[in-house]
């Protein structure tokens, strides 16, 4: 395991449990898209996550106001002392709008976590991920991680976006990504545009496996019809939806 | 808002919170929590198609008799109009709303329970556990309307439970029936790292907490 040396600047194993709050840095800020940042956190009482595991975070106005919401972890549990979350501006949300319009480098930020164990990825083999716009990020906490723990892992991303400004991680996304553009794809774009549709989820090849769908309601719902029809098992399935949050 | 760590002197930088709840909602609204008007939905796997004709409804396990209703059986059982708040672990709630069904008291009428707790579990397998206590005493209900409408499929249709005081994941969607038994056991989303009974007012999100 590479950085097992790193845990000797960390907080004593026994005073990491998941669920205690506590104050991050914020090291670095990447601009993925016009609505969509993503924020590396370095946190004092850190423990691996699995992937597709998800933090809370919390933030309170000098009154004592307070306002939390849940975000994935895009990260690999690999980097050691650090959290990447990835967060989609909404207009009308509290918590999105304070990271993209106030957070800067250096900020401290107050999470606790990881969370639930259910829309996770443990080295099940082979995986296909579904995603749809920022539903992309615990998914690509799996790929990230398999491609540095598990290379050799048969998994692709089947990714849908409706602009190509919207294209989150996208100079992370190789051979093992198939995108699609519903709404406006890039000048030159000749693969698939529109919905992820029965012949996307062949050109993957994955028919049995696996499955993590994560996006919109309406996204899960029909992306999952598809799996069921292209010969996924319902067990097989696992799912998250998110709803207007922000 | 009284919580355990109110003591922290932590303050983010810069927030003022721009999206409060109205006063008059504020005391309504658990610790952590914050109105959201739509009623997002919240499934662990694909939404599975129960028709009505086909749904049923049993109580089993430790019990002296054990019961099974159809369709048609549950719609002749006195219905309720529930006006109700309810409260995701995920953090939205929605205030005033309103659902439609059976009281679990009614249901639980002639079953001689013999154990405190119970196991709810539904069409597509998912499970969730409740103490007794919590089903009982007007306290819950197996609903199939929403807003005087019948109970949309995402939403659980045609039938869940629905136990509002508790987290909504208790509210089990395509409910199929209550077992009942004599020692309390984690259900679907409290192996999966949900708190164990899941009270929004003492914000029992996550175990341990």
């Amino acid at each position: 395991m590479e950085g097992t040396a790193v845990l000797g600047g960390l907080t004593p194993v026994e005073q990491r449990a998941p669920g205690r709050w506590q104050i991050g840095e914020v090291r670095a800020i990447v601009d993925e898209t016009p609505r969509v940042k993503s924020f590396r956190i370095a946190l004092p009482m850190w423990m691996p996550h699995l992937p597709g595991q998800h933090y809370d975070v919390r933030l309170t106005a000098p009154d004592g106001y307070r306002a939390q919401r849940s975000y994935s972890v895009a990260s690999s549990p690999l980097d050691e002392g650090e959290i990447e979350l990835t967060i989609d501006r909404l207009e009308d949300g509290e918590v999105s709008p304070y990271f993209h319009d106030v957070v800067v480098v250096g900020d401290q930020v107050e999470v606790r976590g990881p969370f639930t164990s259910y829309f996770v990825w443990r080295g099940e083999s082979p995986v296909l991920l579904v995603g749809g716009g920022s539903g992309v990020v615990p998914l690509m906490a799996m790929l990230r991680h398999k491609r540095r723990a598990m290379p050799d892992v048969r998994m692709s991303l089947v990714y849908s976006v409706r602009h190509a400004d919207d294209v989150i991680y996208r100079d992370e996304l190789g051979d093992d990504a198939f995108l699609t553009f519903t709404r406006e794809p890039p000048v030159g774009w000749s693969r698939h545009t529109g919905h992820i549709d029965a012949a996307l989820i062949a050109e993957v090849g994955i028919e049995r496996g696996s499955a993590f769908v994560c996006g919109s309601n309406g996204f899960v719902e029909s992306a999952s019809s598809l799996l069921l029809d292209a010969g996924f098992e319902p067990g097989e399935i696992r799912t998250e939806r998110f709803g207007p949050t922000g | 808002m009284g919580s355990p760590d109110d003591e922290s002197r932590f303050v983010s930088r810069g927030f003022t919170g721009r999206r409060r709840t109205l006063e008059q909602e504020a005391e309504r609204l658990p610790p952590g929590q914050y109105a959201e008007r739509g009623f997002p939905v919240l499934t662990a796997g694909p939404t599975p198609a129960v028709e009505s004709d086909a749904w049923g409804f049993r109580i089993d396990g430790m019990v002296s008799n054990e019961r099974e209703l159809t369709w048609d059986e549950f719609s002749h059982l006195p219905f309720e109009d529930i006006p109700c708040d309810i409260h995701c672990v995920t953090k939205w709630s929605k205030l005033g709303t309103r659902f439609g069904g059976v009281s679990v008291d009614v249901l639980l009428d002639g079953v001689e329970p013999h154990g405190d707790y119970a196991m709810a579990y539904s069409y597509g397998g998912y499970t969730t556990n409740l103490p007794l206590a919590d089903l009982t005493g007007a306290k819950a209900w197996v609903v199939t309307e929403h807003e005087g409408e019948p109970l949309p499929r995402e939403h659980g249709g045609p039938a869940r439970l629905l136990v509002p005081h508790l987290y909504f994941w208790k509210s089990a969607k395509w409910v199929a029936g209550l077992r009942i038994m004599d020692h309390d056991e984690p259900g679907f989303w409290e192996q999966n790292g949900y708190h164990i009974r899941g009270d929004p007012w003492k914000e029992q999100r996550y175990w341990g907490d």
